[in-house]
């Protein structure tokens, strides 16, 4: 949640705030509130030939759509899938709200790929933050853009391991692990254990998974509970067991090379310097 | 009661997980969404369960959407169940039970014989700058508002914490009103309690602790 001069505020209390918004509002504050709104609007730019048959009515074949949602997720595509292929970036999108700083920066944080050899075949990396009220606009204008027939949808997903719920005590050797949640027409076999109550997903997962119940698309999200803070290794491992139905639609390189890892979990060390 | 529609709108801050009202493994992996619709057609009863906090810029938009959804579905009646901030109370509300009532004026010419038997408290208008004397400004409630619709709402105040007990308080109020179920008040309590109510403060406690 953002206040009027963008700070950051979470938010934990259940309790709904009542905004007063019709009480007193004048035409200014109505102005401010419309021009908020537009400049907090998705954005999606496709590669020329893509927007031109978007254009046309044609929207893009999908038979899978596998959205990587996080550091870990999305370094996890990078190390197994995107090097081992040749793809080709196919579009991106942009936010923009209280987290995004500003300027929107130069590299894209949410990026669509398509491999060369199987255009059927769509990836999205998501590593920024998207805002609460973006995340149904986000999804709705993604998976507008796609052809529903005959799509399958993959999830990978991270969230902190302390929002696991569970009568057992988590000791630290239990974590990483991960929780499959799925769409009912989803039809396959999870690779792992099904997300227990009273646990729930939030963000752009459920955001999708939502769209996908309602408009009845197989669907399915794994969530990686870490109890690491920022991208690791361990955690990204943890997606492994995901490579075997997704290795199905895509070729993957089982075993990355060490530097490879250590170079993808390196550049992001910089930014941590609470322990130095 | 079974399950038989999605509210799908944007204006619900996004979340899903599987079936909190699980009765078996079968059914256990359902998923679930923000705001669902489940009907009991041998009582005549449709609910409508909102699970996730609305987008505060967008609370217009989803009371217009609710409000139409109430007059298209042709419902003889509506029910808010809802609660309000404990520390709004003023002196005069601090006495007696904490539950209120409001009705639209369509649904007061049917029911008020039933709401006066039941003696329930209306809820009182409060000003809106206590203390200050103002001509113009009228009392006013500290709930939102809306179209005449056949409309009540049932207020529990209540505080920030656990809110199991208030949620009993609530329904067992409407159940005087509405007779969902005979006798609640027998032990053991008869209203159900779903899986998502668990946990409440957490995950279990390590066990090195003792």
């Amino acid at each position: 949640m953002a206040t009027f001069f963008g700070e950051v505020l979470s938010v934990y209390s259940r309790a709904v705030e009542e905004d007063e918004e019709e009480v007193d509002e004048n035409e200014e504050d109505a102005e401010i509130r419309r021009e908020l709104e537009e400049k907090r609007e998705v954005h999606l730019h496709w590669s020329p030939e893509v927007s031109e048959s978007l254009k046309s009515g044609n929207k893009l074949p999908c038979s899978d759509f596998i959205l990587a949602v996080g550091h870990n997720a999305a370094r996890f595509l990078s190390v197994y899938a995107l090097t081992s292929e040749n793809w080709d970036a196919l579009g991106r999108a942009s936010v923009w709200n209280e987290r995004s700083g500003g300027v929107a920066s130069e590299e894209s944080t949410c990026v669509f790929y398509r491999p060369k050899d199987n255009p059927a075949v769509l990836i999205c990396q998501v590593t920024c933050y998207l805002a609460e009220d973006q995340l149904f606009q986000w999804t709705e204008k993604v998976f507008d853009c796609l052809q529903l027939r005959q799509l399958n949808v993959t999830v990978l997903s991270e969230s902190s391991v302390s929002e696991f719920k569970t009568a057992d005590y988590l000791s630290s050797s239990s974590a990483p692990f991960l929780r499959s949640l799925h769409s009912a027409a989803f039809s396959g076999k999870p690779v792992c254990k099904s997300l227990e109550q009273p646990n729930i997903v939030t963000g752009l997962q459920a955001a999708v998974l939502n769209h996908c119940e309602v408009h009845r698309i197989p669907s399915i999200v794994y969530q990686c509970y870490s109890d690491v803070i920022g991208p690791d290794s361990v955690t990204m491992e943890t997606f492994k067991p995901t490579l075997t139905k997704l290795g199905k639609s895509i070729k993957l390189d089982p075993s990355p090379s060490a530097d490879i890892l250590r170079k993808i979990v390196r550049t992001t060390n910089i930014h941590s310097n609470l322990y130095i | 009661m079974s399950r038989v529609g999605y509210m799908h709108t944007d204006c619900l801050i996004p979340m899903t997980g599987n079936n909190p009202y699980a009765t078996s493994n079968e059914n256990a992996e359902e998923l679930h969404t923000p705001a669902e619709v489940y009907t009991a057609a041998e009582l005549k009863l449709a609910v409508l369960q909102i699970r996730a906090p609305i987008i505060q810029s967008k609370s217009k938009k989803f009371r217009q959407l609710l409000v139409s959804w109430i007059k298209s579905s042709g419902f003889s009646r509506a029910v808010v169940l809802s609660s309000s901030q404990a520390y709004q109370r003023d002196d005069q509300q601090m006495k007696g039970i904490p539950l209120r009532y409001l009705v639209t004026p369509s649904l007061l010419k049917d029911s008020e014989d039933a709401l006066k038997e039941l003696s329930w408290r209306e809820m009182e208008r409060v000003s809106a700058y206590p203390g200050l004397t103002d001509a113009n400004t009228e009392p006013r409630l500290y709930v939102p508002g809306g179209e005449d619709i056949p409309l009540a709402v049932l207020i529990l105040f209540c505080s920030e914490g656990d809110n199991i007990p208030d949620a009993f308080t609530l329904v067992n109020h409407l159940n005087d009103w509405l007779h969902l179920l005979d006798d609640p008040s027998q032990k053991p309590n008869k209203w159900k309690i779903p899986t998502s109510w668990n946990l409440l403060f957490g995950s279990g406690i390590p066990p090195a602790l003792f």
